[in-house]
């Protein structure tokens, strides 16, 4: 059954579309389905290999722009943006592991964050290249109906899944973990540590800038601004992984459900609304303190005091 | 014939001289001990053997090559495994997954890798931890979960780094026969440092003695045992009678 779980699971969203739900739930699943991408992408990199990335937003919107700027100053589809971005973000990664992977732990962590914002400030300033603030707009959107759009997500999705399941039961999954376990010993147990995690590196890369160029696509407007933040994309990111449970196939998925209704539901309370993060900020703290393995990572332990109960009663 | 050739390596850690000038021979099929005082420089030459550390003088060869400049993922390539002192087991992976991790060096499949894998825990009187994570063994066992990684390498050179420290009678007594099955069984060399006199002295063909980061003596363990350098810097008045 568990085995199956995955199947049924795409098999139940290829139906959702035709429930005919309100276009507004539909953005929803669309926006799910998308930050499940994000959300595994980091993870190869962030819970797998434990080179945690404050800067994937810095992916997302090479991934976004790349898809913008070849619509914009080619003249062609925004969707020749997902290919384009294949080559575009192995290259960015490339750049980034060879600058950033020799540091280790915290000062990783704090390179990408720098990462994430020079990219920002970057595409805000080239404006004859990025339009810069005014960002880049889609004028004639590819279809009207949500319906394809999910459908496209939804294979990234779970070609996404599938990727990272048969990756992390071969030989580079086990060399990831080992890196993420001990990089001295696993250098000596003979692991080129560099090179695969530079390899970790443009896998997360490329799925997260695949995310982006999609984003591009359905949303038809993008700005440094929507792309490149800090809180809203590489915080976010962190959190959804953190929340589902990092180093699990399911984390980053459950993560992303969670999030996004929450970010949705918080949003749109009177007054305390607009201080969403602030919210986010304090489940962050309350996930690390009791769940630091994610809802998937610690299910076991959340269900404990409810089969004590029940033995108790019995 | 000559291995491992360590010549004249001298490391400097700032003004702290770790080794000075320190040569010696390892031979084919040889378990050779390396002995001494805390401090006196032992696992920073294995580390330098082993490519963690550059040598700041001097030249490490393997079978004629130098290898001082490669790091330690190369050096595992061409068959130099190790074990650490401090014992550094993949936390939370299982210890069968442990092993295959590092099974994958020669090896592309994972089915391979497996039975590779299960193979050198049975030698290593592990097979029935397979799927306890390796966070959760016992010292005794993590040191040989440490010997049995190096193993899955399949090296030709195994560095042991007081692979018995801490252990209890019974466990070094089993650790002993180990150790000696890697050579006979396996044929692989061994370089061991060690602070148990009764195992070096049992297990080694000859000794290396180092203090203060330079090497005072060579010899056979009875040679070592009445040297009255090493009594004087290491063994002190009791061993000698």
């Amino acid at each position: 059954m568990k085995k199956y779980l995955p199947h049924i699971i795409f098999a139940g969203l290829c139906v959702v579309p035709l429930m005919d739900l309100s276009s507004y739930i539909m953005h929803i699943l669309i926006l799910v389905l998308m930050w499940s991408v994000i959300g595994m992408a980091w993870n190869i990199l962030g819970g797998y290999t434990g080179q945690v990335s404050f800067g994937h937003a810095a992916f997302f919107g090479f991934g976004a722009y790349t898809a913008g700027i070849l619509y914009y100053h080619l003249g062609i589809s925004a969707w020749w943006g997902i290919p384009a971005c294949v080559v575009i973000l192995t290259a960015l990664s490339l750049v980034v592991g060879y600058i950033c992977l020799r540091l280790r732990g915290a000062y990783f962590a704090l390179a990408t964050l720098a990462l994430g914002e020079i990219c920002r400030v970057t595409t805000e300033n080239l404006v004859d290249f990025t339009q810069g603030n005014m960002g880049i707009m889609i004028r004639e959107r590819t279809w009207v109906d949500k319906t394809w759009y999910f459908y496209i997500i939804l294979f990234i999705a779970a070609g996404t899944f599938l990727l990272i399941k048969i990756v992390m039961e071969s030989k580079l999954g086990y060399y990831f973990v080992a890196i993420r376990e001990d990089q001295d010993a696993a250098e000596s147990l003979g692991i080129d540590t560099t090179f695969y995690k530079t390899i970790s590196l443009c896998l997360s890369g490329v799925l997260t800038g695949i995310a982006g160029a999609f984003f591009m696509n359905y949303m038809g407007y993008i700005d440094p601004g929507v792309v490149f933040p800090l809180y809203d994309i590489s915080i976010t990111t962190v959190m959804v992984v953190m929340v589902g449970g990092a180093a699990t196939y399911w984390g980053p998925v459950v993560g992303a459900v969670i999030m996004v209704f929450l970010a949705e539901e918080i949003r749109s309370l009177p007054y305390i609304g607009a201080a969403h993060m602030t919210i986010f900020g304090v489940i962050l703290i309350l996930i690390i303190l009791f769940v630091p393995n994610g809802l998937v990572g610690d299910y076991r332990r959340l269900l404990k005091p409810f089969k004590h109960k029940k033995e108790a009663s019995s | 014939m000559s291995l491992i050739e360590v010549k004249n390596v001298s490391k400097q850690f700032g003004g702290l001289a770790a080794l000075t000038d320190v040569s010696f021979v390892l031979n084919k099929d040889e378990i050779l001990g390396l002995i001494g005082p805390n401090g006196a420089g032992k696992t920073t030459m294995f580390n330098v053997i082993n490519g963690f550390y550059r040598p700041t003088k001097g030249d490490v060869l393997l079978s004629g090559k130098r290898v001082s400049n490669l790091r330690p993922h190369v050096l595992c390539k061409l068959g130099v495994a190790r074990t650490f002192q401090v014992v550094r087991p993949l936390q939370r992976m299982s210890t069968l997954d442990n092993v295959i991790a590092s099974a994958f060096i020669r090896i592309k499949s994972k089915a391979e890798a497996e039975k590779l894998s299960l193979d050198v825990l049975q030698f290593t009187g592990l097979s029935d931890d397979i799927n306890v994570l390796s966070k959760g063994l016992p010292l005794g066992k993590r040191k040989r979960l440490e010997i049995a990684r190096a193993l899955a390498t399949q090296p030709e050179i195994i560095l042991l780094d007081e692979a018995f420290a801490g252990l209890n009678p019974t466990e070094i007594n089993e650790q002993i026969e180990i150790v000696q099955k890697i050579r006979t069984e396996r044929g692989i060399t061994i370089l061991i440092i060690e602070h148990h006199m009764k195992v070096i002295m049992a297990v080694s063909d000859r000794i290396i003695v180092l203090n203060y980061g330079q090497k005072i003596a060579e010899g056979t363990p009875s040679e070592i045992g009445h040297n009255p350098v090493v009594i004087e810097a290491y063994l002190g008045e009791e061993h000698s009678a």
